[in-house]
């Protein structure tokens, strides 16, 4: 499965995927796939899994003892089941990029924190380092607020600026999957409508899975959803038919608000 | 509302401030008792002591003349005794702190070693004087020197040391880790760029308490043989010549400042105590200061790292 039914490519899938919290079966059979260069969002009720999918695309669980993978996740071009115990974690979190719930910039200066990503891979050198820095800012549409004080600490900048740091510390090292885990929810209005521009703006150039509490915002930003509950997929699809025209009662339900 | 039931809402409410006075009252009585008592005691140290306080008192070695004694051995001995405790403490704390809390598998071995560091910290400082002299002075061969001194006082406050460096590290916020994570770093990266640069301030509190207890300890340093007379230096550790540093010092006899104290205060001669008062003064005024430097860096440090 490299394409779907309309021939655009998958840049990575789900097969089978399960996983346990310990004993707690908190993802079922999750088959999904993520297209390239599109935005795919995940949405449900709380408690539904989908941030714990999310999640999986980046093995952020290895974090933490009693978590277990089964089944497959695989990253194209090169087919590579990144659930697969021979893969490093830490290959796929640096081909994977993730901006968090809450703005997480590192207690350093606004320059450090979008070098980081750049810094783990070895680069040393200042003038690539700067062209790169500034690249991501600018790709995160915060260069012009920040360029005067890249030395600053980036903890001084609002909770919009910091998230969209934290999008360009991703942006900054290139990844083939960027992961959005309600990047708003800590956000007010206007800071919440520049991360949705800026996601739109993104989704030509990074293929983007997006986990989001609110409906509006997945109808806005997203090409594809898919409607997760009690950790199973319940209906997947261009997102426009998914909210439209649902093919299952219990989306329906959940978009017009009767539940959840 | 009626008006009786506003006069019976005004009378609850004057009732419950009552027990907020009380309270006030209690707790400030409280507070005074630790106040006075350090006032009182730092009084009548300024009050026996201060005369004797000039640049010859800390120019000048121990002697048979109250007149003529001074700390000069006592104070440069519990400085470089204290150098040899931060340098053997501070290292050992922080890496033992950090392996416990990120490293070591969560099992019933690592909680065991986790209450035995918590039960250590209470061991009575004599034990490990008994722990010193046996292991450092006897089988290592280090001599009743300063070296021996450092590293007991350093083994006295590792506990200390390591339980700051891991309640530091518990204080960073798991998505700081999570983003460190999230970008690709391994987990020695994860520690040396972010956890342990963050977590500074709280180790170094924990450091500096350590200290402070440690340069006041004087059982232990009893126990290793100390010398409580002694009119010589160390010999220095830098040097004129190449390379610069000289590590003689280290197997140096010594004495520290609460020993000078406790020589002071066991002679008869009213002239002996009023040294020991003023050793006592200089003593606690190091302590102090350990502590003001410790709140102006830990302040400073503190103003770059929010989350």
């Amino acid at each position: 499965m490299s394409t779907t039914e309309q021939n655009l490519p998958v840049k990575a899938f789900t097969r089978d995927f399960n996983f346990y919290y310990g004993s707690f079966h908190a993802l079922k059979s999750i088959n999904l796939p993520v297209i390239e260069k599109h935005v795919t969002a995940l949405i449900g009720p709380s408690g539904c899994g989908k941030s714990t999918l999310l999640r999986s695309f980046n093995r952020m669980h290895d974090l933490y003892p009693g978590n277990r993978y089964q089944g497959e996740i695989v990253l194209n071009p090169d087919n590579t089941n990144i659930l697969d115990a021979r893969v490093d974690p830490i290959e796929v979190r640096m081909r994977v990029g993730m901006v968090f719930q809450k703005p997480n910039p590192f207690p350093k200066s606004i320059y450090e924190n979008v070098a980081y990503g750049l810094r783990v891979r070895g680069e040393k050198s200042r003038s690539t380092l700067d062209d790169k820095i500034e690249d991501a800012l600018r790709g995160a549409s915060l260069w012009n607020e920040v360029k005067d004080r890249l030395n600053q600490p980036a903890t001084a900048l609002s909770g919009g600026q910091q998230q969209r740091l934290c999008i360009a510390r991703c942006l900054a090292t290139d990844p083939e999957l960027l992961l959005f885990d309600e990047p708003t929810s800590a956000l007010d209005p206007i800071a919440t409508a520049n991360i949705e521009e800026l996601v739109t703006q993104l989704r030509d150039r990074v293929t983007i899975l997006i986990v989001t509490h609110n409906m509006q915002q997945a109808a806005r930003v997203s090409h594809y959803t898919a409607y997760m509950y009690l950790g199973e997929v319940v209906e997947y699809g261009i997102t426009d038919e998914v909210f439209l025209r649902p093919k299952k009662k219990e989306t329906e339900d959940y978009i017009t608000g009767r539940f959840g | 509302m009626k008006a009786n039931e506003l006069d019976q809402i005004r009378s609850v409410i004057k009732t419950n401030k009552r027990a907020d006075l009380i309270f006030a009252l209690a707790g400030f009585l409280a507070l005074m008792v630790g106040v006075m008592a350090f006032i009182t005691l730092f009084g009548e140290m300024v009050a026996n002591g201060w005369e004797r306080i000039n640049p010859d008192f800390f120019t000048s070695f121990p002697s048979r003349r109250a007149a003529n004694a001074g700390i000069l051995s006592a104070w440069v001995g519990s400085l470089l005794v204290m150098l040899v405790t931060a340098l053997s403490a501070i290292p050992l704390g922080i890496a033992a702190g950090v392996y416990l809390e990120e490293y070591a598998p969560k099992n019933w071995m690592t909680d065991l070693i986790e209450i035995n560091v918590t039960n250590l910290a209470g061991v009575p400082s004599i034990v490990y004087g008994l722990l010193a002299l046996g292991v450092f002075v006897y089988t290592f061969g280090f001599g009743q020197s300063i070296l021996t001194a450092g590293l007991t006082l350093g083994l006295l406050i590792l506990p200390v040391v390591i339980v700051s460096t891991r309640e530091a590290l518990r204080a960073i916020p798991i998505h700081i880790r999570e983003g460190a994570y999230g970008v690709g770093a391994t987990q020695w990266q994860v520690v040396s760029d972010h956890l342990v640069p963050y977590a500074t301030p709280g180790i170094m509190t924990g450091v500096i308490i350590g200290m402070s207890r440690a340069i006041g300890e004087t059982a232990p340093i009893i126990t290793i043989g100390a010398l409580t007379f002694i009119a010589f230096l160390p010999p220095s550790p830098v040097t004129d010549t190449v390379p610069f540093l000289n590590f003689e010092w280290l197997f140096s006899g010594f004495t520290v400042m609460p020993i000078q104290m406790f020589n002071w205060t066991s002679r008869p001669e009213e002239a002996f105590q009023q040294n020991a008062a003023a050793a006592g003064l200089i003593l606690v005024l190091m302590t102090l200061m350990m502590n003001a430097i410790a709140i102006w860096l830990r302040y400073r440090l503190r103003k770059s790292i929010s989350w």
